[in-house]
Formats: C-alpha cells, sequence, structure tokens
C-alpha cells in the first residue's frame, strides 16, 4: 500500500485556503454517515472556525445515495457554495458521477477498490483502504459498517490539520453517554488519523487553523430553535402529524416538555401533546385549544398546510388563535420530501378559500427561530387568528452556528380577554364588536362563570353579536373589520433588516436565502455593484417596506421557488411599483448558494 | 339567574329549566332533532349542569345547527364539516372542566368525519357524541347518507344499493365505554340514557334515530317515523341516579343490574324483552348483529364499561384546566435556557 498525494494541481502560486472551503460527503443512507458528519462538522467548529453543514439526504430509510457538505469560512459566509475543495467518496453507485461533477483541483478522498483515480486528471486522488482499517480497529465485525465512516473523519482530520483531541471531543458530544460507542469511534476515527500520518504527504490546497471566531456559539437546527421558542411560549396544547421536514420540531419539544414541562408538585403534565389521525384534525385541536384559552400549536409542513386549509380559514373567520408552524419543503404534491424550498409563500399567505389573509413570521437565523417561535404565541392571541411561522427544510433541519438565545424576559401577551369580573361590568359586550377601532375585539373563555359571555362561534355568517346572520351589512362589517385587524398587524409583526451597501437598487429576500444573499451582495460591491438589502421578516408589509419599495429604482426579489411567489404579494399589494420587482429565483431542491444569486443578477444588470 | 316566573321549579343548582333553553329552533316542523334538543334540555336541567362550563360542538348539516336550540349558558362552536371532534378534542384538552356535547348527524359523522370519529372514540374524548340519524343528507335537500339501510329507498324513488355503516356496532369494537341507541320518538329512555351520560367521563357515543320529516319518512324508508316505532325494541328500563352525598341511592325494584359510576352515580337497568347485559362487550356486538339482520333497531344502553380513563388522564394532564395556567407555571427559568445553550455549545 503505498498511497500518496499527487502534485497538487492548483496553478503555481495558489494560495492555500485557511477555513475557506467545502468538503462533500457522499455516502449510504442508514450506514451512520450523519454521525461521522457531524462530528468532523464539530471538529472543526471547535477549532473556532465558522462552519455550516447541509445534509442532501433522499426519503428513505437505508441504502440511497446521501450527501452531505460542510463549508468552513473564514468570513463567516454559511450557505452552500456551489463549488467543493474536497470530495470524500465512499459511496459505489454515485462515485463516478460525483467524479464527473466535481471542481477542478478537488482532493477526493475515496474507498480504495472504487478505482476512480482514472477517470479525470485534473483532481488529486487519495485512495483509502477503509475495510482492512476498520477490521484492525473495530474488534465486532457487525459494527463495521457502522464504524467505517468514523476512518474517513481521521484522514480529512490529517490532511486538513484538525486537532485530533477535537474529534475525540466531538465524538464523545454526538454520543453523549454511549461510552462503548464513543469508545469504538475514537478508535476507528484515530486508526484513519494514524495511517494518513504514515502513508499521506502534507497537502497545501486547504487547511484548518485554530481561530476564535466559534467562542461562546452553539450549533442548533431550527426545529430545535422553534421547539425551544414554543417552550418558553408556554404552549399547553400540541396536536400534530407526522411529515417530513417538520416531525422533529415537535418530536424536540416532546424531549424538552419531558424534562421542563411537569408540574413540580404532582410530576404531572402542563402540556397536553397529541399525535393526530391526519392534519386536519391538528388544524382542528389548535384552533380548538386557542378558542378555550390555551396557547396552542402544530408543526407541519406544504402537504399538511393544503389538509389544514379548511380549518385555517374557519380560524381566520372565527377568530380563534394557534401557531402553525410551517417548515417547508419542495412542491408541488410530494415533490421532494427531503429538499428545501419556499414554495409555501402565497399558500401561507392566503391559506383557504373566500378572503383571507395571514400573518406570517419568516426568521432567517437561528436566534430568529427561537424569538419568532416565542413571538408568534402572542401574535396569535393578540390577534385572535393562526399565525403562520414559516420556515424551511434548510433553516429547520440543517446544522447551524448561532450565538446562544437570549432569555425572552418579555412578559407574555393573552390578548383582548375578558373575566368573569370584566365581563360583568361590560356593557352590550359583542364578541365580534370592535370597541377600540384596531379591528380586535373582546373575547371570553369557555368554563368562565357568572352566566355573561357566553357566545356561539361559528362558521357561517354572523354578525357583532354571534349571531348568525346572512345579511349583507354584517357579512361586510366583519370581513372588513377583520382587513382592519390585518393593517393593526403591521404596527406588531418583525420589522425588516437592512444590510445597505448605498445603493438605490434593493435586493429583497427572507428566510433561509440571507447567508447566501449577504455572501452575493460582497461579491457583487466587489465586482462594482453596490446593492440594499431588505430581508424581509413578516406579513403584513410594514411601513419599511412600504418607503424600501418606493425608494428603489429596482428591487431584485430573491425566492427559492419557480413562479416569484414573494414577487407575486409584492406585484399585488405595490401595483404602482409591479415593473421594479425582478425575481432572482432558485428552485432545484438545493440550498440557495451566492453563485446563482450574483449570476442572476448581474444578468439583469446586463439587459 | 332565572329568567322563568318564580313558581317555576328549580333544580340543586338553583336554576329553572329556562335556564337551559337555548335559541328557537330553525329546523323543520317535527323534525326529530327538536325532539332530542328537548330532552337534553330536561337532562341538563335534572342533572344539575353548570351551564357555563358547557361546550357544545357541531359539524355541518341539520344536526349540527341544534347546539344552537339547547343551554344557552354554555359555549357553542359550529364548525366544518365532518370535522367536530377535532374541535371536541382541542378544547377538552385545553379545559378539562368543560362538559362536552358534540352533535353530529349520520353524514357528519360516517361520511366525511369517519376518521374524526373513528379516533375520537379511541381516544376517549371526554365528550357526549349524539349523532342525529336520519339516514338522509337533509341540508342538501335529500341524498342517502352511509347509514341508510341497503334497499331502502329516497322519496325521490332512488334504491340504496349499498349496505349501511352502524355506528353503535363500531363504536364497541374502537373500545368505547358507553354505547347507546335511541328513538327521539321514545323520550323517556332518551332522557334517562342522556342524564347516565353527563356523569360518564369518557366518549358516549349515542346512536339516535331521528326521522327526517321532510326528505325521509315516507312508506319505503326504514327511518320514518312509522317504520321506527313499528321496529323499535327498547331492551330495558333505565333508571338513573345522579351520584349525592346525602341522600341515599333508591335503586328500583325490578333492576336486573346496577353500573356504578367514578363519581358515585348510579344506572338501574332493567331488562324487558330480553336477558341483556349491557356489560358484556361481545354479547352486545351479537345482539346488536342479530337485531339489525332481523330489521329491529335495539334501543337502549348497548354497552357500558365506566372504568376507562379519559385522554386527560391518559395524558396525565395537571388537574388545573391547561388554558388557566399562569407565565409562571409554563415559562421555564433563565437558568434552564442556560443549561439548554450550554448542552448546544
Amino acid at each position: 500500500m503505498t498511497a500518496s498525494l499527487a502534485a497538487p494541481s492548483t496553478p503555481m502560486g495558489a494560495k492555500t485556503r485557511i477555513n475557506d472551503f467545502s468538503i462533500q460527503v457522499a455516502t449510504v443512507n442508514g450506514s451512520g454517515s450523519q454521525t461521522a458528519n457531524t462530528v468532523l462538522l464539530r471538529a472543526i467548529f471547535q477549532m473556532g472556525v465558522f462552519v455550516s453543514g447541509k445534509n442532501l439526504f433522499p426519503s428513505n430509510i437505508a441504502g440511497l445515495p446521501t450527501w452531505f457538505t460542510i463549508r468552513a469560512s473564514a468570513k463567516g459566509y454559511v450557505a452552500r457554495k456551489a463549488s467543493n475543495e474536497m470530495l470524500i467518496l465512499m459511496n459505489a453507485e454515485t462515485a463516478k458521477e460525483d467524479i464527473a461533477k466535481s471542481d477542478p483541483g478537488a482532493l477526493v478522498i475515496y474507498d480504495e477498490p472504487l478505482q476512480l483515480d482514472k477517470l479525470r486528471a485534473d483532481l488529486s486522488y487519495i485512495p483509502v483502504p477503509f475495510q482492512k482499517l476498520v477490521t484492525a480497529s473495530c474488534p465486532e465485525p457487525k459494527l463495521h459498517k457502522l464504524v467505517k465512516n468514523m476512518i474517513y473523519v481521521g484522514v480529512a482530520a490529517r490532511l486538513l490539520s484538525v486537532d485530533m483531541e477535537e474529534v475525540k471531543k466531538a465524538i464523545t458530544k454526538q454520543l453523549k453517554g454511549k461510552a462503548k460507542a464513543i469508545e469504538i469511534n475514537q478508535a476507528a476515527a484515530m486508526a484513519g488519523y494514524d495511517w494518513a500520518m504514515e502513508n499521506l504527504q502534507d497537502q497545501d490546497h486547504i487547511k484548518v487553523v485554530r481561530d476564535n471566531k466559534t467562542n461562546g456559539l452553539i450549533i442548533v437546527d431550527g426545529n430545535e430553535a422553534c421547539a425551544l421558542g414554543a417552550l418558553f411560549a408556554g404552549v399547553t396544547v400540541v396536536g400534530w402529524y407526522p411529515i417530513t421536514p417538520a416531525s422533529s420540531l415537535v418530536e424536540t419539544f416532546i424531549d424538552y416538555a419531558e424534562e421542563y414541562r411537569k408540574d413540580p408538585a404532582t410530576g404531572k403534565s402542563t402540556v397536553a401533546i397529541v399525535q393526530m389521525e391526519d392534519e386536519l384534525a391538528s388544524a382542528g385541536v389548535v384552533l380548538a385549544a386557542g378558542w378555550a384559552g390555551a396557547r396552542s400549536m402544530t408543526s407541519t409542513a406544504g402537504p399538511g398546510v393544503s389538509l389544514m386549509s379548511e380549518f385555517i380559514g374557519l380560524g381566520y373567520y372565527v377568530e380563534a388563535p394557534g401557531v402553525f408552524f410551517n417548515v417547508a419543503r419542495t412542491g408541488p404534491s410530494t415533490g421532494l420530501p427531503t429538499r428545501t424550498q419556499q414554495s409555501d409563500v402565497e399558500l401561507c399567505a392566503k391559506c383557504s378559500h373566500g378572503d383571507t389573509q395571514h400573518i406570517n413570521l419568516y426568521p432567517g437565523n437561528m436566534e430568529e427561530c427561537f424569538q419568532f417561535a416565542y413571538d408568534a404565541f402572542d401574535l396569535a392571541e393578540r390577534f385572535q387568528t393562526p399565525i403562520f411561522v414559516v420556515t424551511d427544510l434548510d433553516l429547520g433541519m440543517q446544522n447551524w452556528s448561532s450565538k446562544p438565545f437570549a432569555y425572552p424576559a418579555k412578559p407574555y401577551d393573552r390578548g383582548k380577554v375578558l373575566n368573569q369580573q370584566q365581563l360583568a361590568e361590560a356593557k352590550d359586550w359583542g364578541r365580534y364588536k370592535d370597541v377600540d377601532g384596531d379591528g380586535i375585539c373582546y373575547r371570553s373563555l369557555p368554563g368562565t362563570a357568572g352566566g355573561k359571555g357566553s357566545y356561539f362561534t361559528r362558521g357561517s355568517g354572523h354578525n357583532a353579536y354571534a349571531q348568525y346572520s346572512e345579511k349583507p351589512e354584517d357579512y361586510v362589517e366583519v370581513v372588513d373589520r377583520l382587513r382592519r385587524k390585518y393593517e393593526t398587524a403591521k404596527t406588531h409583526v418583525p420589522t425588516p433588516v437592512f444590510r445597505n451597501l448605498g445603493s438605490p437598487k434593493g435586493v429583497l429576500a427572507f428566510g433561509s436565502s440571507d447567508p447566501a444573499v449577504v455572501e452575493a451582495q460582497d461579491i457583487l460591491a466587489e465586482a462594482g455593484l453596490k446593492t440594499d438589502y431588505l430581508r424581509l421578516r413578516a406579513l403584513p408589509f410594514t411601513a419599511e417596506v412600504d418607503a424600501f419599495v418606493k425608494e428603489k429604482q429596482v428591487v431584485y426579489v430573491v425566492e427559492q421557488n419557480r413562479d416569484g411567489q414573494m414577487t407575486n404579494l409584492f406585484r399585488e399589494t405595490y401595483p404602482e411599483h409591479a415593473t421594479k420587482f425582478k425575481s432572482v429565483l432558485h428552485y432545484n431542491g438545493h440550498a440557495i448558494d451566492a453563485k446563482c444569486i450574483v449570476d442572476k443578477i448581474t444578468a439583469f444588470e446586463q439587459k | 339567574m332565572t329568567t322563568a316566573t318564580p313558581s317555576a321549579p328549580t333544580n340543586k343548582l338553583g336554576f329553572t329549566k329556562q335556564d337551559y333553553v337555548g335559541s328557537k329552533s330553525t329546523l323543520c316542523a317535527g323534525c326529530g332533532h327538536d325532539a332530542i334538543t328537548a330532552q337534553i334540555i330536561n337532562a341538563a336541567f335534572e342533572s344539575n349542569i353548570e351551564g357555563h362550563l358547557v361546550t357544545k360542538y357541531s359539524g355541518i348539516g341539520c344536526s349540527s345547527k341544534t347546539p344552537a336550540y339547547f343551554i344557552n349558558q354554555g359555549w357553542g362552536f359550529n364548525s366544518v364539516h365532518g370535522r367536530m371532534p377535532a374541535i371536541a378534542t382541542g378544547a377538552s384538552l385545553a379545559n378539562r372542566n368543560l362538559i362536552n356535547i358534540g352533535v353530529s348527524g349520520d353524514g357528519d359523522s360516517m361520511s366525511i368525519g369517519m376518521g374524526q370519529f373513528v379516533h375520537a372514540v379511541r381516544r376517549n374524548i371526554p365528550m357526549i357524541y349524539i349523532i342525529e340519524d336520519n339516514g338522509v343528507y337533509g341540508l342538501t335537500k335529500g341524498q342517502f347518507s352511509a347509514t341508510a339501510d341497503k334497499g331502502s329507498f329516497l322519496k325521490s324513488g332512488a334504491k340504496n344499493d349499498l349496505p349501511p355503516i352502524d355506528p353503535c356496532t363500531l363504536a364497541i369494537e374502537l373500545g368505547c365505554g358507553f354505547v347507546a341507541r335511541c328513538f327521539s320518538g321514545n323520550p323517556k329512555q332518551l332522557n334517562a340514557i342522556l342524564k347516565s351520560a353527563f356523569a360518564y367521563e369518557g366518549t358516549v357515543v349515542l346512536d339516535i334515530i331521528s326521522p327526517c320529516v321532510t326528505f325521509n319518512n315516507h312508506d319505503a324508508s326504514t327511518r320514518s317515523y312509522k317504520h321506527v316505532k313499528d321496529h323499535d325494541f327498547p331492551l330495558h328500563d333505565l333508571g338513573f341516579i345522579q351520584y349525592s352525598e346525602v341522600e341515599e341511592v333508591d335503586i328500583s325494584a325490578g333492576a336486573t343490574e346496577v353500573v356504578t359510576f367514578p363519581d358515585g352515580s348510579k344506572v338501574a337497568i332493567k331488562a324487558i324483552h330480553q336477558d341483556y347485559d349491557p356489560t358484556d362487550r361481545f354479547g352486545a356486538m351479537k345482539a346488536i348483529h342479530e337485531s339489525m339482520a332481523k330489521g329491529e333497531f335495539l334501543t337502549g344502553l348497548l354497552y357500558i364499561n365506566p372504568t376507562q380513563p379519559p385522554l386527560p388522564e391518559v395524558l396525565n394532564l395537571v388537574d388545573q384546566p391547561l388554558a388557566t395556567l399562569t407565565e409562571a407555571q409554563v415559562k421555564p427559568s433563565p437558568a434552564v435556557l442556560e443549561e439548554i445553550m450550554q448542552s448546544l455549545m
């Protein structure tokens, strides 16, 4: 066995990319590769380097191809990068295609029997005898398949100059409490490292150098961040139905609730969590619980929102609160259930038949996933309506580094609820009377004693006193007030975030596109095109959004769907500015990257 | 609190029957549903139900309008077609003190809402689930429902070629602990069953044959007043005795069985036609199937097992209604967030 690195194929004088590269790992799903990849990511993170991970996985339990991309960035860019400097190829089925698609000069670590080194001359090949190494390092044959991947972590660590102590620490963290698994995996990683020390020369393409950028940061995914927001928001009723990529939001919540939502005196639960028979039932549970005074939520994805849409309209019209997390995936229909997209924008903005408008929150990072989840419960109760928190698979299921979350000290806003005494004192109370002129009425809760405040909630036509009515003037009064309520929301939802470089040209994006837009903005500026960037964080559009639209010559709306759904909402809301909006679209199921944005904006500019 | 004349009789809470009425019915004159509404009012009055704790849920259809016609002190929620069980589930979890009454129809529950019916029963939601069963879609003007008997005819002459779904055997199969069938034309039996239902803690499935006078009361219908009256076989005389700390329980002579509820209330069952044991699950299934084969409606308390825990107990929820928990009771401390953040570093 005489493996050695080929001479660097990068042009003479090309600098070593320090803390600035992407690694793509191709494996078979169900083989334990997720653990290995997370360990490598964590080890780099522990070296103080900004790092992000994207798991591109199939809708399958075991046996299909899966890819994991790790990006390190000294500048803090965490979007997916279109090109990779290192490939780790463990899957015979995809190896040839992976080689064909790779960028010139890439380092290719591969399972030796795959014999890939003749395929292209412009790559550097590193064949590794994985089977031999795993046999030597792991005494239990039945575990070979699962720990084989940990060997490439050791090999990569050696090539990248990642400290093995950090790898060991990451394994301990990842396999928390499982002493035997930790031991076996650390031995496998070490076997890979030792082999690489003995057999490979140094390479100077890419390196990890210890830095201090990640001190005090956490690694988390958006579903967990949202679950934590809901935990601190004191959700008391959860009705849900499993669906990728939203399941882990409630599942993580269940784990936290088990620990932190028990009554200390009795050990009984302060939250009801029910896995319902479908999304329709989940939506019904959420709205009825909100109607009865609980803080309630569900978590779903596009197909679930479609099923819930009848109930969402009921919630809007009868004015029942509830929080609906939509962790969006690639549609339409089943679509690509394990891939990301922002294609439920219009669905969530206007979910259900008839005239409906909903408050939507678009968190763009982990802190916002936490904070907006928390805020959504206040908004639901304040506005007595379904609230959508719209994330996507990229935010929800991928690993992101983040500042630790700040404690949400702001007390809960339980909205306009009249208690027994207030009801007794109220004159001529009507459930749907707009006393304050803000479109938000005073409600009572079922079970309130005293003989006042009972009313009949109905999805059919009703008047200000909640009585059945088919009168045109009653109908119009209610739906016009609902629009007034939506107007009121403009001063309550999160305002946009700006990153202005000083330009009449605007870029507008939301949610998971943020890191790629920031990076694209810098690349464009370097090339001489400055832009002002507005990151939208909610519907309805606030005054800051109005001003941006009015002020800019052009607004590039960056979004991850085919039809320019957010662009459509803007054209509809600002018809007099309709020609300003240009859609910058990305919709192939992969997370958006900066290059795609740069290329498309540049093309528009050259027209 | 009472709006009736001072001489009107009051119950133990001091309410008159007038305190349990609702708005005026807009259903057809003679509709069986109105007879059911009348017995809900009577039973609630006689059972000393706290009106403000009552919630009334429904889906869509003629039956689903009826919650507006009883117990105005309570809170009504007329939701969407076939989805009443989810509404009852959510509200009953939010506030476990509520007394939940769901009114549905054969279309609402046995067709569009079958999935929700099945799962609400399976979860043992604390509610009285009434199916006002007329075998026909009334509000959309006379289409067959899934409980229509095979071979029965619509007023238009159309024949039903498909077998019916029976809510009662289905509910027993699903593990429901209180299953009864009544005829809206038998107020005495309905009253006793409703009072028993109020004392029961989990899901009560109550299939009430309720003829539709407009679309399904003709001679070729098996859900007409005449047909049901001729084929109604009440199983027993029921005497319901609500639990009281002060009064001695008086079980009538001749009772063949006495079933005691967790709150101490009792129902005394006196068989009429046959020796029927409503605590025997498989026996009940057999008897219902046999009677259906003969074209009879076996009515009464078909099956009872008062020991099954309702959903809030299964979930081990705190005794206090979740909706009334304060911020201090549900919001973890800054130290908890700090601990979680440390674990993610």
